[in-house]
């Protein structure tokens, strides 16, 4: 059965999804995701989906359902790489993907996780703050 | 006057199939020089049929065609199931109207999606929805 792979680069969960995607294969990758969050302890989620050439309503509501259980467990989703044509499509079919953030491409995506939660991208300054001197 | 040639008959009895069925209609949108949205539209159309068939009729199948009017040509796609039918046309139409725990999008985007819309059912004598998109 075919699987779409999640990569985790550092606190994000990387999904590129290469193939005609299966009813059963989304399910499964709704799961596998949910369940990498809690795994790994990931603060984003960027899912690309410039290689799909239809999203329909079925792959819509995947998405949506991702970003809710994603927020729920504590990581932003944002969608990647939309084709035009999908997206003239998608709102013609009266598909929103409310409550799903989107840009265009992987950088941007990885810029807003940055703004949604400073430090966590740029390593570990954050955590550790400079120590007080002692007098 | 339409003619109608290179049909294509594919049945659906499961999610590999609905793919196939967007396969299908993707190669022939591009056999009949539909433009990319227009493509894309019909294939998602299409997408939301062949799983309304296999979810709400329990299977059947999808008749893929070239036709032509004289000036244009488009592609025709049937869908037919012997499923349960629908008993209320106007409410299944209705947008967010869902028996299937789905979105309700189906069939009413459907129809915004294509150039032509028909169906055919009762309850009890299953459902047949046919559209066609037309090349510009």
């Amino acid at each position: 059965m075919d699987r779409v792979p999640v990569l985790k680069i550092g606190e994000i969960l990387l999904v590129s999804i290469q193939i005609d995607l299966e009813d059963h294969t989304a399910m499964q990758l709704q799961d596998d995701l949910s369940h990498r969050i809690v795994e790994t302890g990931a603060h984003g989620v960027v899912i690309d989906i410039s290689a799909l050439e239809i999203v329909d309503s079925f792959i819509g509501r995947m998405l949506s359902t991702i970003a809710s259980v994603s927020r729920v467990l504590d990581a932003e989703t944002v969608v990647v790489g939309m084709r035009p044509a999908v997206a003239i499509t998608l709102v013609e079919l009266g598909l929103s993907l409310k409550g799903v953030r989107t840009a265009l491409n992987v950088d941007r995506a990885l810029e807003i996780l940055a703004e949604a939660r400073p430090g966590v991208l740029a390593g570990s300054a954050a955590d550790e703050p400079a120590a007080e001197p002692v007098p | 006057m339409t003619s109608v040639d290179a049909p294509t008959k594919q049945p659906i009895a499961s999610d590999q199939d609905v793919v196939r069925v967007r396969q299908m209609v993707r190669q022939a949108a591009l056999t009949a020089k539909l433009p990319l949205v227009d493509q894309t539209k019909l294939v998602t159309a299409a997408s939301e049929l062949a799983r309304n068939t296999l979810v709400h009729g329990g299977g059947g199948y999808a008749r893929v065609e070239q036709v032509h009017n004289g000036r244009r040509a488009g592609v025709r796609v049937t869908f037919a199931d012997e499923g349960p039918g629908i008993a209320d046309l106007d409410l299944a139409l209705t947008d967010g109207y869902t028996t299937g725990g789905g979105l309700g999008l189906g069939l009413s985007g459907s129809r915004r999606l294509c150039d032509e819309f028909d169906i055919d059912t009762a309850a009890g004598q299953g459902t047949r929805v046919t559209v066609v998109k037309w090349a510009r």
